[in-house]
């Protein structure tokens, strides 16, 4: 039995996500016998972790701070063991830009992209380059923000008209955006626990014709389909991508990689996801009971992993 | 109490088979988890609809509360007949006078609240795949109550005279053509919830006659009638009609308080027998304690002064948020100019998305109702509900600054990938034009991508 911290909540536009991914991992702890603190992370975060001197901190927050290697660098200064990946993966799997620059570094493949900062655009001119981008990518494109795991943000382009506002949206969000090329084809997503990748989901969106945010939390808006119904090849492809990508950014313990397969049947990875949902319609909790492993059993391998990452050092 | 069960009865899949059809269509959105973050205190929120009750005089509530300890104590703590007290009726019939309407107490049922009025009218009415007619855009609030009865809601557009009629008998045309026949149109006819906009006494009378023409039943929700800053009050469709085919609701909460929970609903003879009928089912009877203390307060005091005061505090909020507007806001804003109510409602150059704008401007903590709210169809992405009567002047200056700013700020990136520059400040700029209700047009659902 140990003493975990649930930090979950906090200021991120996924909050509410966060909040039910963080009460489903505390019934699971307390369930596993463990005294659990829960933490809505506020300004006041660090006093209250100081006070709850946790053995483990799990971290159930999406999005900003969360995901992003904030939480994870006070945590190591606090010197509390957490769950998840360490600062430096959760950089670069946060900043999609330079997680796809990695991707094509690394030969793998990705829908090919161009990244821009606002001040691309407002000091150098970046505009005039769209026209050459837009016929590089072709119609629909996709527009989203550098950062943040949901869907908020991110929009389609059907013409060189709808780019300058998908843009604005996109800028709404972060101060990088990329421009990406569309994929038409299956929703896929492979989940990783401890090095090991799970029975594959596919996301089939009942009447949105994207999966959109509002989708993704909601029960009965899409279906998931897990283990997906692929050829035994594209299965341990999609695996193999996921896998190679989770070590490529340096994941830890667990993460969720989006993948697309085209109509031609060939695979890309969008991005990966370090600290994916834990909700009741989140993948990869699917993935595992797919694969045998309950939620419970999941949370249990997760604080695991995180202890035994402390004793090792 | 088994642990077991308890630490497990968050997990939704457990209960997913029992849920009613009809709770799948009350869907979240990625607005409402938006919405999640505007409550914290750093915020300043021009979001939210609330009535200032930090102006109502405590020594007030406690001579009510005495009063009603010292001469009706049983009675308050007991059930009451479920159309209401006679008491209560009372004052409501006073509220109404003071609008010009006089109602007989047979005619009304004392309700919880406003809203419950438009979940009895909609549940008496409306079968799944119903048509509701309602204002484009309307009040957020009724999104819900439609949505959880399926009903089918057409939104009529409006502009600066409130909904277009002539609109409107285009529509129901279209629906006859299509074999549908509507149930009730929907409406808040003075300083309306969310546009601020009024309609004008020809559309009213030309609405009560539609109402009569085809056998439609119309439900007038009045809340603000009294909360008027300048002009005419305008003829409640109440008194043009007469009580034949107009159901009216009213409130204590934007005059009194929304934390009595008190509101009525006056309809013809037989639809209130259904409506009576939705109410046994629902709560038996509206708060006793809660209609007793209204009457209470009718006694102690002069509620029409108190009602003045807040018109005065509430005029002088609208006239520095319409400044604030007119200072920090772009040249290619519009906005209403509401002579009363508690709302401004600002459209924005049609590349701007304000849910989008709403994650922008809440990093400067600041937040608005973003216009989709407010349409079922996927209309509204480029405007916003600005309430001005929950928060000081200080306050709505400030938070129009930071909207100001962001919205500047799109408008400049935007002309910047264009390649046009507009002018973006707003000095030598007109006044919003008030004629006008800028209203978006009805744009393709937009797609959103998949991402994860």
């Amino acid at each position: 039995v140990s003493r975990v911290a649930v930090l979950k909540g906090g200021r991120s536009l996924e909050r509410q996500v966060s909040l039910r991914s963080g009460a489903r991992s505390e019934d699971a702890l307390a369930r596993l016998g463990h005294e659990v603190v829960s933490i809505d992370v506020d300004a006041d975060l660090i006093q209250r972790l100081r006070d709850a001197a946790p053995d483990v901190a799990f971290i159930a927050m999406h999005g900003r701070d969360g995901e992003d290697g904030t939480v994870q660098e006070l945590l190591e200064i606090l010197d509390i063991p957490y769950t998840g990946s360490r600062v430096v993966a959760c950089i670069r799997a946060t900043d999609k830009v330079l997680a796809k620059h990695l991707m094509v570094e690394a030969g793998i493949p990705t829908p090919e992209f161009f990244a821009f900062s606002e001040t691309a655009f407002r000091e150098l001119g970046a505009a005039d380059a769209l026209p050459a981008i837009e016929e590089r990518l072709n119609f629909p494109i996709v527009v989203k923000p550098s950062s943040g795991g949901s869907a908020l943000g991110i929009k389609f382009a059907r013409s060189a008209a709808d780019v300058p506002a998908a843009l604005v949206a996109a800028f709404s969000y972060d101060s990088r955006v990329l421009l990406e090329r569309y994929v038409d084809g299956r929703d896929l997503a492979v989940s990783i626990l401890d090095g090991e990748p799970l029975p594959v989901v596919e996301a089939v969106p009942r009447d949105e014709e994207f999966y959109d945010f509002e989708a993704r939390y909601e029960i009965g808006r899409t279906d998931f389909i897990c283990p997906a119904d692929l050829p035994a090849d594209i299965t341990a492809r999609a695996h193999d991508l996921a896998l190679r990508t989770y070590r490529l950014l340096g994941c830890e313990a667990f993460a969720r990689v989006d993948l697309m397969l085209d109509r031609d049947g060939e695979l890309t990875v969008l991005e990966a996801n370090l600290i994916p949902g834990l909700t009741e319609t989140s993948l990869l909790p699917q993935a595992a009971e797919a694969a045998g492993i309950s939620f419970d059993e999941l949370v249990g391998r997760i604080v695991e992993l995180a202890t035994a990452r402390a004793a090792a050092y | 109490v088994p642990t077991e069960s308890v630490s497990t009865s968050r997990d939704i899949e457990r209960y997913a088979a029992l849920f009613a059809s009809r709770t799948k269509v009350m869907k979240s959105s990625a607005m409402r988890d938006l919405m999640a973050v505007t409550a914290r205190p750093e915020v300043i929120s021009l979001a939210g609809g609330l009535p200032d009750t930090s102006t109502f005089p405590p020594d007030t509530f406690a001579a009510v509360a005495q009063r009603i300890a010292r001469e009706s104590c049983a009675k308050a703590l007991q059930y009451g007949p479920t159309e209401g007290l006679d008491e209560t009726k009372a004052c409501i019939a006073e509220v109404m006078a003071a609008e010009g309407m006089s109602v007989d107490h047979e005619d009304l049922i004392v309700t919880t609240g406003g809203q419950q009025v438009i979940d009895l009218v909609t549940k008496a009415l409306i079968d799944p795949g119903d048509v509701v007619i309602a204002e484009g855009p309307t009040y957020p609030g009724a999104v819900p109550v439609f949505s959880s009865y399926q009903a089918d809601v057409v939104q009529v557009d409006m502009d600066a005279d409130g909904m277009r009629v002539d609109l409107l008998e285009e529509t129901l045309d279209r629906l006859e053509r299509d074999g549908r026949r509507p149930k009730f149109i929907y409406t808040v006819p003075s300083f309306q919830n969310p546009a601020g906009v009024t309609m004008s006494q020809a559309r009213r009378r030309r609405l009560v006659e539609v109402a009569h023409e085809r056998e439609l039943l119309v439900l007038e929700d009045n809340p603000y009638g009294l909360l008027r800053y300048e002009g005419d009050a305008p003829t409640p469709l109440l008194s043009l009609d007469g009580g034949v085919y107009v159901m009216y609701l009213g409130t204590f909460s934007k005059i009194l308080s929304p934390g009595i929970r008190l509101g009525w609903v006056v309809a013809p003879p037989p639809v209130l027998e259904k409506i009576n009928l939705g109410k046994q089912a629902a709560d038996l009877c509206t708060s006793t304690l809660s209609q007793l203390m209204v009457q209470a307060y009718f006694e102690e005091s002069r509620w029409r002064d108190y009602v003045e005061s807040l018109t005065e505090v509430y005029r002088a909020r609208r006239d520095t948020m319409l400044d604030a507007l007119a200072e920090h806001f772009p040249a290619q804003a519009e906005w209403t100019r509401p002579a009363g109510g508690l709302f401004i409602w600002a459209t924005l150059p049609d590349f701007i998305d304000t849910t989008d704008l709403l994650a922008r401007a809440l990093r400067d903590n600041v937040a608005f109702v973003p216009g989709e709210a407010a349409f079922l169809d996927g209309r509204g992405r480029n405007a916003m509900r600005l309430n001005f009567s929950g928060s000081d002047e200080d306050a709505i200056r400030e938070g129009i600054r930071r909207i100001g700013e962001v919205v500047t700020e799109q408008v400049e990136l935007y002309g910047t990938l264009t390649g046009e520059r507009p002018a973006v400040r707003m000095e030598e700029a007109a006044p919003a034009d008030d004629n006008v209700l800028h209203l978006p047009e009805r744009a393709e659902r937009e797609r959103r991508a998949k991402g994860s």
